[in-house]
């Protein structure tokens, strides 16, 4: 029988308000209990003194690449960084090739993901037909197949009339709507941010309100069609106002932010380090200062990465012509540690909550949670030992990281999915055995 | 002083005293241009490599000169933005380059920041002959001798550029470079194209010509692309060159004895009047002669045998 006990670990499971000293009896892939001092007879024990156990992570905002864009990341690589990283659930975009606006391509990915994925895979399902923004997608068709919330990411969806009438229609499939909040006219050919990093470094800027404003139109929309609204990788102080005013007001809108948007601004991007160009681009001290308080008082429900992994031809160009995106899967919890929690923003078990059933809430998946009869996808942290960043040991095909070199501390120790260990720390040994 | 950097890549790392030491190195070239044999052995056996991604005649022309003139030899490249994307990179190009043992590469590249991108991965010289809306260092030096020659004492001046202040690498450049030498710096252009965060870098912002023109001893005019109408930056020429044109009316309005500068090419009628362009306050003429000296100046220090320079 596999059998499993992680013992003497501190358990933080926000969603059954546990935050102390415990012991985790696992069998055949299920949570059996949680408690104080487990008289459990079995020779698979982790010692998990001083270290932090938790529900595996749920990233909700992550692109696996597959099918189309291989040579950047596969479903396979992809699920590796996240295991590596104690995620053990992913939501992965749609903007793939073909993009995942039909059934068939969530089987595919369903598929891929049982046959060599190392954790578990949700697919988000277009808005519209090809990701184009001009004709609703079979969204009946993807709920039945599966997938988990819809979203043009990467294409934001300017036509407020295409986003009126699938809020309206998701609603009845019970699906949020998550955008990529961008005004295209506004944004036109910028790259970063705009402001005086712009102006010194002679890059095209992009107002930050070309984010707001879409946010600011998304909350209305929701507003008047009832739909749930989640805004994806927010990025301005603006967006976070927006947020909690239609929060205060009751809607159900909720928010995500990226690691990047609350450890670095444009005042990072001194010289022309592609590593540094995302979209939404780094905001200003005050966009960041905005939003680590954003997170601080609720207005922003869960941390996700934004994994965003491109090949290195594709960064090593001229700024202008690089591609926007930074990886993140595996550098997520050093960076939420060691820059929200260390520095006192939020506290560790809050963290863990916008790092599990946060998100699992966002997208209506069972996940996030140690409780009894739940599938045992767990991961245990060591929040004491530094380690640097080094992007050469990433799993991930992508070295697309503005964070080599970094001191963090909250390494993954063990990351379990469904009752199987999938990652190990190489300097994290368990008596008897080796994955 | 001992010049110590590989590469030329902005006026913002320089120092006062760097500049000050091209500067003088090249008046001292100055006499080079103007003998009957126009040219001295300073650099024999060097090559320089110019490589444009975007036309640009009087800063290639320029270039090449000041290279003949210091007796290395070069070879020019002109490639258009679009065969550059069949597959070869900007950085495969530049390695084939420096396989070939190249001494220095001028570049010019519609794209912010390529000169840096290069300077990091080749062991040549690398000298920023203009880089997107960045920088355009040898014209901001070749700008301040001609200012210099009017002017001698440069932290007593007011300098006023007038025009498509966001869009421009010769503002940016400048702005470092008569900064640094202590002037007072105004920009004045539509507010499309003059972002009020340029006060951030110490500059007076001025939107109503006159106004910014009070006062003021040196008028830098800046050269429109005339597709930022298209762009809706501004309605028509009509009404920019009404606005922000200098016409001999308008140089009234500055200090008696101001100078006109402008870096070329210019269009008539809309920028600058033909009745300024070729009036006695233009120094624009001026301002190309320079232009080889200071380039000769740059080749000179980055080239010339200096054992102290660090090798990359
Ligand atoms: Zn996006
Ligand atoms: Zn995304």
């Amino acid at each position: 029988m596999n059998t499993w006990l992680i013992q003497g670990g501190h358990v933080i499971d926000p969603a059954n308000h546990w935050d102390d000293e415990a012991d985790i009896w696992i069998q055949e892939g299920v949570i059996k209990k949680v408690g104080k001092h487990l008289k459990i007879s079995t020779d698979k024990v982790i010692e998990a003194k001083n270290k932090l156990v938790v529900p595996g992570l749920v990233d909700m905002h992550v692109h696996l690449r597959e099918p189309g864009f291989e040579y950047k990341e596969t479903i396979k690589t992809g699920t590796q960084a996240a295991v590596a990283g104690g995620v053990t659930s992913v939501a992965c975009m749609p903007n793939t090739n073909p993009p995942i606006d039909d059934q068939a391509i969530v089987h595919f990915i369903h598929h891929k993901a049982s046959e060599e994925g190392f954790c578990h895979v949700y697919p988000i399902g277009c808005i519209s037909k090809q990701r184009q923004g001009q004709e609703m997608a079979e969204i009946g068709e993807l709920k039945k197949a599966g997938v988990v919330a819809l979203s043009d990411d990467g294409s934001p969806v300017m036509n407020s009339e295409l986003m009126r009438r699938v809020m309206e229609y998701a609603r009845e499939q019970d699906l949020t709507i998550i955008d990529h909040c961008e005004d295209l006219h506004l944004s036109n050919e910028g790259v970063i941010y705009e402001g005086s990093t712009s102006l010194r470094l002679g890059l095209r800027g992009i107002p930050a309100i070309s984010e707001t404003i879409m946010v600011s139109r998304n909350i209305l929309l929701a507003e008047m069609t009832g739909a749930r609204f989640h805004v994806a990788h927010l990025s301005t102080a603006g967006s976070v106002e927006l947020v909690r005013q239609a929060k205060r007001k009751g809607l159900a809108v909720t928010a995500e932010t990226a690691p990047h948007y609350w450890t670095l601004s444009d005042q990072f991007i001194k010289t022309y380090n592609t590593h540094f160009k995302m979209k939404p681009p780094l905001g200003s001290e005050a966009d960041v200062a905005a939003i680590r308080k954003g997170i601080q008082d609720g207005v922003i429900d869960c941390l996700a990465t934004d994994h965003a992994p491109h090949a290195s031809t594709e960064k090593q160009c001229e700024f202008e012509l690089a591609a926007f995106g930074i990886v993140g899967l595996e550098t997520l919890f050093p960076l939420t540690y060691t820059h929200l929690v260390e520095p006192q923003v939020i506290s560790l078990s809050k963290a863990i909550e916008m790092l599990t059933i946060n998100p699992a809430k966002v997208l209506g998946i069972s996940k996030g949670t140690l409780s009894e009869g739940a599938e045992a996808d767990v991961t245990i942290f060591d929040i004491k030992t530094s380690q640097k960043v080094d992007v050469s040991q990433f799993k991930s095909k992508g070295r697309n990281s503005p964070f080599n070199g970094w001191e963090l501390r909250g390494w993954p120790m063990i990351t379990m999915v469904q009752g199987h260990i999938r990652y190990q720390h190489p300097q994290f040994h368990i008596k008897g055995y080796q994955l | 002083m001992i010049w110590k950097s590989k590469d030329l890549l902005s006026i913002e790392e320089l120092s006062k005293n760097e500049i000050e030491t091209i500067l003088e190195t090249a008046v001292s070239f100055k006499s080079v241009s103007e003998r009957t044999v126009k040219k001295v052995p300073t650099l024999r056996g060097k090559t320089v490599v110019l490589f444009f991604q975007e036309p640009s005649t009087r800063t290639r022309t320029s270039f090449e000169l000041a290279s003949k003139r210091l007796s290395a030899d070069n070879l020019t490249i002109q490639s258009s933005a679009s065969s550059l994307t069949k597959g070869e990179t900007l950085l495969d190009t530049m390695k084939t380059l420096e396989s070939m043992k190249i001494d220095a590469l001028v570049i010019r590249h519609s794209c912010s920041g390529i000169p840096h991108l290069l300077a990091q991965s080749m062991q040549a010289s690398v000298i920023n002959a203009g880089d997107g809306f960045h920088e355009h260092p040898t014209q901001a030096l070749l700008d301040l001798l001609t200012v210099r020659e009017n002017h001698p004492h440069l932290d007593q001046l007011t300098i006023t550029f007038v025009g498509d202040i966001l869009h421009s690498r010769v503002v940016r450049s400048n702005i470092y470079a008569f900064k640094k030498m202590g002037a007072r710096i105004r920009v004045c252009g539509p507010p499309t194209l003059l972002p009020k965060d340029f006060e951030k870098w110490g500059v007076e912002v001025f939107y109503h010509l006159d106004a910014a023109l009070q006062g003021t001893d040196v008028i830098y005019v800046l050269r429109l692309q005339l597709e930022r109408q298209k762009k809706n930056l501004f309605p028509t020429l009509r009404e920019y060159s009404q606005l922000y044109g200098i016409t001999s009316d308008r140089l009234l309005k500055a200090n008696s004895g101001a100078i006109v500068l402008h870096p070329g090419p210019m269009n008539r009628g809309i920028e600058i009047s033909s009745g300024v362009a070729d009036g006695s306050a233009a120094r624009i003429d001026d301002q190309v002669s320079n232009g080889v000296a200071i380039r000769m100046a740059v080749l000179y220090l980055l080239l010339g045998e200096n054992p102290e320079r660090r090798t990359p």
